[in-house]
């Protein structure tokens, strides 16, 4: 299975080009990271080429990398995380692909596999990522009239606002959130080799 | 005669064949349907985002209340991620364990969706025959666990406690004589694996009275044969898996073809339907719970004959034994380490997925070393499903809207999350 896969990652490094950044196995599983000049060709490719055939498009995610490590992050903010299966050769392949931070967009592969469609809507509720050519780009998760996206690292955990019936208006409606959050277990990321740790939310 | 226009119609969010809250627009021509846009998310919760800000542990039982009528497959995909990050080996009887209950979770899911389908499309002793089977299983999920729905049984690392030696008996009530009470407790003398064993005895006999009902039933097939066809080529792009996929006639089966717990070492097939319509699905599902019942049987003659550990003796994943802890200071400072700030993983990222009743449930998990996951994304096999509807119903009538959806087994918990 491994050995397949390590061909796979030989295969892609010939076939893709200047659009493959980098390709790394890791727990058996080959990661590979796209530019996105030329993504939309090598995704036609990993599809209909015999050697890849991933015809079945598994998750579409996106991912925001803002706080990773608590600091150590340096690369963009933004990713989408593709994640794609062969029935045929029985192989998982992930890609990554970054956008920029200030207005983070992404080529959508809808045309390439139709089950894009919903998945690239999440990842545009969530994230705010927009797909440039998805054909109904609206939220999908959230509210209707919801402000903000909800799954940024910088997005509060109990939200900003909440709903309540009025009597006086003899209707529902919406304030800013009176609750507080509240943490019971702190976010630790332990560092071996020095012995301390440091604690964080 | 005055010109009729389309119009548009809501179907639900509270209607008794939307399957919890889906608000269904429906843009008709007459009685046929020009386009469905399905309205999502009336039961989103953030699960992810609050699995963010939770230990390892404490994400597991959110796992149980996505995908609610199969709660334990959701569990086994978490699991599975989390100890593919850490990398520890989970014992043999643990994984048999999992595979048991994993099929009994299929069991249980598949009579839910076949009850309700039949009542969607208008049968209705077909459901209620269906929960006269859910009640014995749900029992073996209550001995096990303590909780009849919401187990949260399986443990990173293995299962959290080994199957018990006594069937729990029904307690003399006011409401049933003497007569009655041996008669319910005819089967539950002995262990949990008797118990399941006399089940996996009768339950073939169950599903041919199901088949009775409906298979050759006129009525039936008129609602179901040629409704909502989706060919193999179609599903794939869709991203259509389990028996959605395999009732378009693709042979798809992570059991078989990326095989997870136990699932090697077990005889079964996979059954897959020819013209992927209603009617197929309806037969590979209730094919899949012959199979199902085949697996449980063999799981537990292989359980009587090996006992062991059922979860991992690393400390620093699981918790030691109880015994131990009254003892043995160590043994006291994983316990409290592990239940105050919880596991420490290692950085990386995985997806582990897992054959669920309904399809491919995928974990995604990003760790960067913390005590809790960095990103979590779950991949539902109902999203893509219902996001097929619009294609499925259009040209369709009224009354099939009611038929495909049915036959996408939606549950709101997992595609809302």
């Amino acid at each position: 299975m491994t050995d397949a896969l390590e061909n796979l990652r030989q295969y892609l490094g010939a076939a893709l080009g200047e659009t493959l950044r980098n390709a790394r196995m890791d727990r058996g599983e080959l990661t590979v990271e796209l530019s996105r000049e030329g993504f939309l060709a090598a995704c036609l490719r990993l599809r209909d080429d015999a050697d890849c055939a991933f015809d079945l498009l598994v998750d579409v995610c996106g991912v925001d990398y803002v706080d990773y490590g608590d600091g150590l992050w340096e690369g963009p903010r933004f990713a989408v995380v593709y994640h794609l299966l062969s029935l045929k050769h029985r192989q998982r392949l992930r890609v990554r692909i970054f956008a920029d931070d200030d207005l983070p967009i992404v080529p959508s592969v809808v045309d390439i596999w139709a089950a894009a469609n919903w998945f690239e809507r999440e990842a545009f509720d969530l994230y705010g990522i927009l797909f440039d050519g998805h054909p109904d780009l609206r939220r999908i998760l959230t509210d209707y009239g919801f402000v903000g996206y909800p799954f940024r690292k910088d997005f509060p955990l109990v939200g900003t606002v909440e709903m309540r019936y009025d009597a006086d208006q003899g209707r529902v409606v919406y304030e800013p959130t009176r609750t507080e959050e509240r943490v019971v277990v702190p976010r630790i990321i332990r560092e071996e080799e020095e012995g301390r740790y440091n604690a964080r939310n | 005669m005055p010109e009729i226009n389309n119009f548009t119609m809501n179907f639900g969010p509270q209607h008794p064949s939307a399957h919890g809250v889906l608000r269904l627009v429906l843009e008709l021509d007459g009685e046929v349907i020009e386009r469905a846009d399905p309205h999502i998310g009336l039961l989103h919760r953030a699960t992810e985002k609050l699995a963010e800000n939770k230990t390892y542990l404490q994400n597991l039982p959110y796992m149980d209340r996505l995908d609610y009528v199969s709660m334990l497959c959701n569990e086994h995909a978490y699991c599975l991620a989390v100890e593919k990050l850490l990398g520890v080996e989970v014992p043999v009887r643990a994984q048999y364990i999992r595979t048991l209950f994993d099929e009994i979770t299929r069991v249980l899911n598949h009579l839910l969706w076949l009850g309700a389908y039949a009542l969607d499309v208008g049968a209705m002793s077909v459901f209620l025959y269906c929960f006269r089977e859910r009640e014995d299983l749900m029992d073996v999920y209550e001995a096990v666990s303590g909780a009849r729905m919401h187990a949260a049984y399986y443990r990173p690392g293995g299962v959290y406690r080994d199957l018990p030696a006594q069937m729990p008996l029904y307690q003399p009530s006011p409401y049933r004589n003497a007569k009655r009470l041996t008669e319910l407790n005819g089967n539950r003398q002995g262990s949990m694996l008797d118990f399941i064993e006399d089940f996996t005895r009768r339950f073939p006999t169950y599903v041919d009275e199901y088949e009775t009902l409906l298979t050759d039933n006129r009525i039936w097939k008129q609602r179901t044969v040629g409704i909502g066809v989706v060919g193999p080529e179609r599903a794939i792009q869709l991203g259509f898996t389990g028996p959605m996929l395999r009732a378009s006639g693709v042979a798809w089966d992570l059991r078989r073809t990326q095989p997870y717990a136990a699932y090697a070492e077990l005889d079964f097939d996979i059954p897959v339907g020819k013209t992927g319509d209603c009617y197929d699905r309806y037969l590979v599902r209730v094919a899949e719970m012959r199979q199902s019942n085949q697996i449980i049987a063999q799981c537990v003659d292989w359980l009587r004959k090996n006992p062991g550990p059922v979860i991992t003796d690393d400390f620093k994943v699981a918790t030691p034994p109880r015994e131990e802890m009254k003892t043995s200071m160590e043994a006291l400072i994983h316990h409290f380490k592990l239940f105050s700030e919880g596991m420490a993983v290692p950085a990386g990222e995985v997806y582990a997925a897992v054959e669920a009743p309904k399809g491919e449930f995928g974990i995604y998990m990003i760790s960067d070393g913390a005590n809790k996951p960095y990103r979590m994304k779950i991949r539902a096999p109902g999203f893509p499903h219902l996001a097929a509807m619009d294609e499925m119903a259009r040209g369709h009538m009224i009354a099939d809207v009611v038929a495909i959806l049915s036959t996408m087994d939606i549950v709101f918990g997992e595609i809302d999350r």
